[in-house]
């Protein structure tokens, strides 16, 4: 009775650092936020920024440039705490370290429904592309999984990472078959694939949060039990987890979230990778701190490199993709190498 | 009895080798009639007599032009980069023990790629530069990776897992080149995303050609050495090869010609993955498959070229139809590979 008692209080506690971590993440992202409003192409002194933000009545260029920032940052915020979300859910799902949606190729099985809706279905506003880019990016999960986890060991990073590379090869040629004779569909779909953060607006931030709120209850009440499943199917079991629907359910959170992410901001890769990798290290395994903190860590990141973005692409912009691609890449060289020989 | 056992194993020898002998013709032969109909076929369908007139440096009228300026050298490139890609491969499945590591998933061709798309974009640089830095940095790529797998102790799984990490970033950086870059210069940078035998030029096709006809014999070289690697490490020293040598002088020669290759088609997915595999399925084990994959490279390229020239409304670029094709293959080899539990 009583250790019982002691292993579920061990259990309920929070990582010794909970509070100082976020404490520090929330002030990182007070500053990422203003760094979004202040820098771009154009530099914004602060009494343009309080002008803009606080007396809509200002009709200044700077007001105006602000007020676009605005919506901008606040896309960006929900993107990357989607992308961090689904990346802490997937990794656990899957109980594998490097499962991403970039690397997964779900990225790219929603692109190919986008493509699809785009050239086949006359589709052109983001209410329809959302739904599509959810189920491709679903369908290519399953079918992802189902490839890298068959055999012996199950789902170890390698197989998975094969089985992702080698559908989004598949995918991609698809996507080019598809284009190439429709220039029109090329066209409209280069401003979806470029997407970036930029094209965010008013309706795509109406039309994401719904997603997003479901999204984040699926995390929130998956991750118990999710804890349980970390040690093994078995003990999962044992301890009353219905393993099977606990799985698929967290995994449609997981691409809920990133199918509806890429579906308003394109294919942006590595988010969740980075932002769960970093959250674990410092806090432990608990995913129910892991994903709060993913999802903030995620908006970071994300809007720390749309910045970038923008810097180093003064005076147009470098997509944050890209940025993403190069702060992410060496990051999963580094687990990589890393990881023991047989964990591969 | 004992001689009974001898005769046996004598006969399938001797059979085995005749498979390998005929299926390498044959191969040869299909290599051939595709070259052909690469020269017959276009908008106007010359026949054999009027190719092989031009051939031989007659004047037709209408052939001579279309056959030698458009047609001509298209076949070569297919001819040739399908070689090198197939041959390259081959090499490095074989090298690695395993079909999966070859150039275009560990991603070397991605590195030649983001060479040349830079060359073009940001320095606006000749043909011949452009060849040059294909090449560097294929091989830069091939070295970085395989010092970083190398670390602690190398292993296969740990060179492919960085191969892709790196290919991200050269994916990003050419997205990124793609995007500042002029729009005239864009159709030409849009090749190294899928490769494409379209305006292929003569002269742009001589360093290919040398380079493939320099590596191939020092690849059958060396192949004999290569047979012993696959027997793992351990053995192919003690049968007396210097293994880092030879991995060393096999990593070269192949990436030298899947960069040139690179160079003047771009990045034709799928062959240098699917020709090993196929070639090995048809001539059987005990031989080398080196000619064997270069033809099946060839045979690749040349006919889904044809394919995507004449079998639909648009004409697709090669890449496109063997990333396709090579699709459903690349799934089936990863799902029995998962299922032996090679991995």
């Amino acid at each position: 009775m009583k250790s019982t008692s002691v292993l579920e209080k061990k259990q309920n506690m929070m990582p010794r650092n909970f509070i100082k971590v976020s404490l520090l993440l929330i002030i990182l992202l007070g500053l990422c936020i203003l760094a979004s409003l202040v820098f771009g192409s154009r530099m914004i002194g602060w009494t343009d920024l309080l002008n803009g933000l606080f007396h809509s009545e200002a009709q200044s260029h700077e007001a105006n440039v602000i007020r676009q920032r605005v919506v901008r940052t606040i896309f960006c915020l929900l993107c990357g705490a989607a992308l961090g979300v689904s990346g802490a859910l997937m990794q656990s799902v899957t109980r594998n370290p490097i499962a991403d949606p970039s690397i997964l190729g779900v990225n790219t099985g929603a692109s190919l429904f986008v493509v699809c809706g785009i050239a086949f279905l006359n589709i052109s506003s983001a209410n329809q592309y959302i739904w599509l880019a959810i189920a491709g990016a679903f369908i290519t999960a399953i079918f992802v999984f189902g490839i890298g986890s068959m055999g012996r060991g199950g789902a170890t990073p390698l197989k998975l990472v094969l089985a992702g590379a080698a559908t989004s090869a598949i995918l991609s040629s698809l996507v080019v078959a598809i284009m190439i004779p429709r220039t029109n569909v090329m066209d409209q779909f280069r401003f979806w694939q470029v997407g970036s953060v930029g094209s965010g607006s008013w309706d795509a931030i109406t039309l994401f949060i719904p997603f997003i709120v479901v999204g984040l209850l699926i995390a929130l009440i998956t991750a118990p039990a999710l804890n349980a499943m970390a040690l093994g199917d078995d003990v999962a079991t044992g301890l009353g987890v219905r393993t099977g629907t606990v799985r698929i359910v967290a995994a449609l959170g997981g691409v809920l979230l990133c199918g509806a992410a890429t579906a308003l901001a394109g294919p942006i890769g590595f988010i969740g990778l980075l932002a769960t990798h970093i959250v674990r290290l410092v806090i432990g395994p608990d995913l129910r701190y892991i994903i709060p903190m993913s999802a903030l860590s995620g908006a970071i990141i994300l809007t720390f490199s749309d910045v970038i973005g923008r810097l180093l692409g003064s005076p147009s912009e470098l997509e944050v993709g890209i940025v993403t691609a190069f702060i992410g890449a060496p990051i999963l060289i580094l687990i990589t190498m890393k990881a023991k020989m047989r964990a591969i | 009895m004992m001689n009974e056992t001898m005769k046996m194993i004598k006969t399938s020898r001797v059979k085995r080798k005749r498979r390998f002998i005929m299926m390498t013709f044959l191969m040869a032969i299909i290599s051939l009639v595709l070259c052909g109909l690469m020269l017959m076929l276009g908008n106007t369908i010359y026949p054999v007599q009027d190719v092989i007139k031009v051939l031989l440096g007659e004047q037709v009228k209408g052939a001579t032009f279309a056959v030698n300026t458009i047609r001509f050298p298209r076949m070569v490139a297919g001819l040739f980069a399908g070689f090198a890609f197939g041959a390259g491969g081959y090499i490095f499945q074989t090298m690695l023990r395993n079909p999966l590591a070859n150039p275009n998933v560990i991603g070397i061709t991605t590195g030649s790629s983001a060479a040349a798309v830079f060359c073009i974009i940001v320095l606006n640089a000749s043909n011949a530069v452009v060849s040059i830095a294909a090449v560097m940095g294929g091989l830069a790529t091939a070295i970085f990776i395989y010092l970083l797998a190398k670390g602690t102790s190398f292993s296969i799984g740990r060179l492919i897992l960085i191969g892709i990490g790196i290919q991200a970033m050269l994916t990003a950086f050419i997205n990124y080149l793609m995007l500042i870059g002029d729009t005239h210069d864009i159709p030409a940078a849009m090749r190294w995303l899928s490769g494409s035998l379209n305006g292929a030029k003569l002269a742009n096709l001589y360093p290919l050609i040398l380079i493939v006809c320099i590596c191939t014999p020092i690849l059958m070289y060396f192949a004999k050495r290569l047979e012993m690697l696959e027997l793992g490490e351990q053995a192919a020293t003690s049968l007396g090869v210097n293994t880092n040598q030879t991995r060393v002088i096999l990593i070269i020669t192949s990436v030298l010609m899947i960069a040139l290759a690179t160079a003047a088609t771009g990045p034709i997915a799928f062959i240098s993955f699917l020709a090993g595999p196929i070639a090995k399925k048809l001539v059987g084990v005990g031989f080398s498959g080196l000619i064997p994959a270069g033809l099946i490279g060839v045979i690749l390229v040349l006919a889904a070229d044809l394919i995507g020239q004449f079998a639909f409304e648009t004409r697709y670029p090669v890449g496109v139809i063997t990333g396709i094709i090579g699709a459903p293959y690349l799934i089936y080899l990863l799902i029995r590979i998962n299922r032996k539990g090679d991995l």
